[in-house]
């Protein structure tokens, strides 16, 4: 309401109805105000605002392209350690297999002697028990013939005959023999 | 008194009183001298602290990481200065300052006027034909000191058939002295008509029935305005890029 109140004083005081910015008599207040509200900004702007935001501005890009050259130089050497670290794990991985390699051919050397010298014995004791079968195979016939000629001499002689030892034997050891 | 002289209790507009120059102190009806303080130099002032705290309070600290306040100082520098730099060219740079203090001003200044029993300064066509005028003149006279008479090849379109160029040039030459007319009617007209629109719906809300319309128009027409000065702020300031730009480069 305090502004239709005004209004209607205005009117009352014979203020020009209308656009107020066609008001020529105005004009030169506000021109004289605007440039100096101009020259004012310029001049804040230009001596204090400008190159202060310029300064921040060129100070951030410095201060990136520094930390994106400690990062690239990070990296390289990153790189490099990982490099090494690569070699590192190759040359033990071939030292790790020469010496498994000289180890295993050791190894092996030990197991032919051993493998042999046991053959030897194995083939050693075989041959004895080979000849003590043998002979406890012979020594098995002998007394067989023995026992079957006693038998036989026994049998003749209870069925009533008297067998001379030189028949017997021959029949023994055709018997055995068949 | 004031509902007597509209005719008892109708609607009462005043749509155009807010831009009326009053002196500061005093009444109404005093004589305004060019030196007289009126609101005009009240919210030119206050259009001069709007810039320095939002340009240099904000950027007080030098932060090489940015704040909310220094932000938004770097995003106006960085949008000015690239503007510049991509219509005018590297040799337009120099003239930055000015076209920053044309930007500021013409952003604070509308903004400003869209604080409710505000004035707003850019409304007058006074001040928009200063600024609009003296883009013009200053444009003008760095084409010649910087081109001499090659200037003129601004009017003369070599590339277009010779019968052509004549009638072209009569229609460069008007479109160039009508430039800052355009320029400073477009900046105040757009800021009157808004503001006047928005007194306008506010007048309607005198009206209980139609009230909740009308402060609901207030309110759209309030961010179409927002829109509206930052808009005109930026229009304003990519013209005076693209005459600098042809005072610089004359030829087509």
């Amino acid at each position: 309401m305090a502004d239709n109140t005004n209004a209607a004083a205005e009117v009352a005081a014979g203020a020009p109805p209308g656009m107020p910015q066609l008001d020529v008599s105005t004009f030169e207040n506000q021109i004289f105000w605007l440039l100096i509200a101009l020259v004012a900004i310029y001049f804040v702007l230009s001596r204090v605002a400008l190159p202060r935001i310029a300064g921040i501005l060129a100070e951030r890009q410095g201060t990136i392209t520094n930390d994106i050259a400690a990062a690239e130089d990070l990296k390289a050497r990153a790189l490099e350690a990982e490099a090494a670290y690569d070699n590192a794990l190759s040359d033990a991985r071939a030292e790790a297999q020469r010496i498994a390699g000289e180890t295993k051919a050791a190894i092996q050397a030990d197991l032919d002697v051993a493998i042999e010298k046991a053959d030897a014995e194995i083939a050693a004791k075989a041959a004895e028990s080979e000849k003590a079968i043998a002979g406890i195979r012979a020594g098995a016939q002998e007394a067989i013939k023995e026992v079957a000629k006693d038998t036989a001499k026994e049998i003749v002689a209870h069925l009533g005959g008297k067998a001379d030892a030189r028949s017997i034997t021959t029949a023994v050891t055709s018997r055995m023999k068949g | 008194m004031a509902d007597e002289a509209h005719g008892g209790g109708g609607l009462s507009f005043h749509p155009m009183d807010q831009f009326q120059v009053k002196p500061l102190f005093g009444s109404y009806g005093d004589p305004i001298h060019w030196y007289t303080v009126t609101n005009v130099t009240l919210w030119l002032g206050l259009s001069i602290l709007a810039v320095i705290a939002l340009m240099v309070l904000t950027t007080s600290k030098r932060d090489v990481v940015p704040g909310r306040g220094q932000s938004i100082a770097e995003l106006m520098y960085g949008f000015v200065y690239k503007m510049v730099e991509d219509v005018t060219g590297k040799d337009g740079i120099k003239y930055f300052p000015y076209i920053m203090t044309l930007f500021m001003f013409i952003l604070c200044a509308n903004f400003l006027g869209l604080i409710p029993m505000s004035f707003t300064t850019t409304s007058h066509i006074a001040v928009t034909a200063i600024l609009g005028f003296g883009v013009f003149f200053a444009v003008t006279i760095l084409g010649f000191v910087k081109n001499g008479a090659s200037f003129l090849g601004l009017f003369w379109v070599s590339s277009a058939p010779l019968p052509l160029r004549p009638v072209l040039a009569i229609i460069e030459i008007i479109s160039y002295f009508v430039r800052p007319v355009s320029h400073s009617i477009r900046l105040a007209g757009n800021m009157m008509a808004g503001h006047a629109v928005l007194k306008v719906f506010a007048g309607f809300a005198q009206v209980a029935a139609i009230a909740p319309v009308a402060i609901i128009g207030v309110m759209a027409i309030y961010g179409l305005e927002v829109l509206v000065s930052a808009i005109q702020a930026y229009v304003f300031t990519i013209l005076t890029c693209v005459y600098l730009k042809d005072a610089l480069h004359p030829h087509h």
